[in-house]
């Protein structure tokens, strides 16, 4: 054999690994997916969404788990966006080159990185403990705002990024100052991007576990959260109870609730994946 | 009020929104730090890192980081195992081989792989990928590292394969073509000229799955079980250093007990860890990233 025949065939060799690797990939989602749906789809019926969690596995439901998952939410939004979004037009619009800006770029970059249940610990110490509010809707959603910060500037740093100079050149132009540029014109336009952003990073919010465990909240909570003092559990947090005891009965309302928190992430990651394509065909300025 | 101070207090007040960030990262230093002092107030740092036991819980106290260091890194030897290959292939294939259009469906699948929760993930572990490999390799246990890792390293294909697929695009074009003038074939072209021109963006992309896999909590703490033992054989039941901070925190531990303060210092572990990790891969992406600019 010729060198050149070894190396095309080489090269078709390496050619079919790739599409083995990439296929398998999609083999094993839909295995997953299939396997979670055969498992939990026919337990999902009205009874299982608006009842309370009980120790009989035919009796319980998720209504206390997704009652607490949308006031998680909730709460995480309102305090994480109005930070996150005004860190990202600092250093984007102000702070490109001043030492402040870099340090915390340095910092955003590592926080990105730090792993989820040291969160958890920060929550538990300064939340829980220090002001007090115990292991309540409040510390979580103060601990995952923490924890999805990072994702929200990043976003909205690439969003300002993308919108053009010569939008920012005409609102000055016209005599405005710097913030009603960006009040006006930027921020507007780079809301698409923004929004995506805050959606993907809300979606990761809601899968956390590992930081609401550190901080106490609690696999069973007999009533619906009505206050956001109230102790309260999620839906991640009910699927790992359910899946760590050994009747295969709870095994499937853990399948069941799974298919119900997909069905949140999915939605959540759709919404944001149509945005961002709607934003990206209109950005063509 | 004029318009010059208007401007000022606002730009001061995203200052102080940026400022927020550091201050978080001061938080869980100081937090970590401050518990931690504690602990090592009455276990000593040596017995902490040389001690091949680690058992708080128990009425007979070892306080040795070993067997949990042990767990962790054979969880996250496996899940890299897994996941740098088979991410790397893939990034190859979708870079220098794949059509755009095939490119273009296969990323979106990719990115739902990456937003599932890893509790689910952890589900997952238990109940196919455990009875799985029960059904060829004997004696693996219901709770097992092998699962767990292997889960893990499924977990983390999207961001090697997404990050890595992003810096052997960003090589510019004139150098895939000048090595195909040459009469090299595709292979030649990724792996002798591309990747090696990527290798920086390639290297942050799986330092930070490391620090992924290391972090990662539910996964391990579903499916590799509670068991903090000194072993590298993975049918067997380990404990990361994550899943020991679960375990704690599910009990009932009393604030301030040394049991307590346990946590924190399994936490400082971590920490000290990612952050060395995180400060290396961003230091290799701001030494390298302008070298085609």
């Amino acid at each position: 054999m010729s060198n050149a025949t070894v190396n095309r065939a080489i090269d078709l060799l390496f050619k079919y690994t790739g599409i083995f690797c990439t296929l398998s990939a999609l083999v094993i989602l839909a295995i997953f997916l299939i396997n979670i749906v055969s498992e939990g789809l026919s337990r999902i019926d009205w009874q299982f969404i608006s009842s309370l969690p009980s120790r009989k596995a035919e009796r319980a439901g998720i209504l206390t788990a997704w009652t607490g998952t949308v006031w998680i939410l909730s709460l995480t939004a309102i305090i994480s966006i109005p930070f996150g979004v005004s860190a990202g037009i600092y250093l984007e619009e102000y702070g490109r080159k001043n030492r402040l800006a870099s340090i915390v770029e340095v910092n955003i970059a590592n926080l990105a990185g730090v792993p989820s249940i040291i969160y958890g610990l920060l929550g538990l110490e300064i939340f829980v403990r220090i002001l007090n509010f115990g292991g309540s809707l409040l510390a979580g959603s103060f601990t995952l705002a923490l924890l999805i910060l990072p994702i929200i500037i990043v976003a909205t740093r690439e969003a300002l990024k993308a919108v053009p100079k010569t939008l920012r050149e005409a609102s000055y132009g016209i005599g405005a100052t710097k913030w009603q540029t960006i009040w006006y014109q930027v921020l507007p336009a780079a809301s698409g991007g923004i929004l995506t952003g805050i959606i993907l990073a809300l979606s990761r919010a809601v899968g956390e576990t590992a930081p609401l465990i550190v901080i106490g909240a609690l696999a069973y909570v007999p009533f619906v959260p009505t206050n956001p003092m109230d102790e309260f559990t999620v839906m991640p947090m009910q699927i790992f109870n359910w899946i760590s005891r050994p009747q295969h009965e709870f095994l499937v309302n853990g399948a069941a609730a799974i298919i119900i928190l997909l069905l949140i992430t999915f939605i959540m990651n759709g919404i944001a994946i149509y945005l961002r394509n709607k934003w990206q065909k209109k950005i063509n300025w | 009020m004029n318009r010059k101070t208007t401007e000022k207090i606002i730009e001061g007040g995203l200052a102080l929104c940026g400022a927020l960030t550091i201050l978080v990262t001061l938080g869980i230093i100081w937090v970590l730090f401050s518990e931690s002092v504690n602990f090592f107030s009455e276990v000593s740092i040596v017995d902490f890192l040389t001690d091949p036991e680690w058992t708080p819980l128990f009425t007979q106290k070892h306080y040795g980081i070993l067997p949990l260091l042990s767990g962790t890194l054979l969880t996250t030897a496996i899940a890299i195992g897994t996941a740098m290959p088979v991410g790397l292939i893939i990034a190859v294939y979708l870079s220098e081989y794949a059509h755009k259009k095939f490119r273009s469906r296969v990323k979106p699948v990719m990115e739902i792989l990456a937003a599932i929760p890893t509790v689910v993930y952890g589900f997952f572990a238990l109940t196919v990928v455990t009875p799985f490999l029960q059904s060829f390799i004997p004696g693996v246990s219901t709770f097992n590292a092998l699962s767990a890792g292997l889960v893990m390293g499924v977990m983390i294909v999207p961001m090697i394969s997404s990050l890595s697929e992003d810096a052997l695009f960003a090589v510019p074009k004139s150098l895939r073509e000048a090595a195909y003038g040459m009469g090299s074939t595709r292979f030649q072209t990724s792996f002798k000229v591309i990747v090696p021109a990527a290798s920086s963006g390639i290297l942050v992309s799986i330092i930070l799955a490391v620090g992924r896999a290391i972090g990662e909590t539910m996964v391990v703490a579903i499916a590799a079980g509670q068991q903090p033992t000194l072993t590298f054989d993975p049918r067997q039941s380990v404990e990361t250093i994550t899943a020991y901070i679960v375990q704690v925190s599910l009990g009932d531990v009393q604030h301030g007990s040394l049991e307590y303060n346990t946590i924190f210092a399994a936490g400082i572990t971590l920490f000290i860890v990612t952050f060395i990790l995180n400060h290396i891969s961003y230091w290799i992406k701001k030494r390298f990233q302008e070298k085609y600019e």
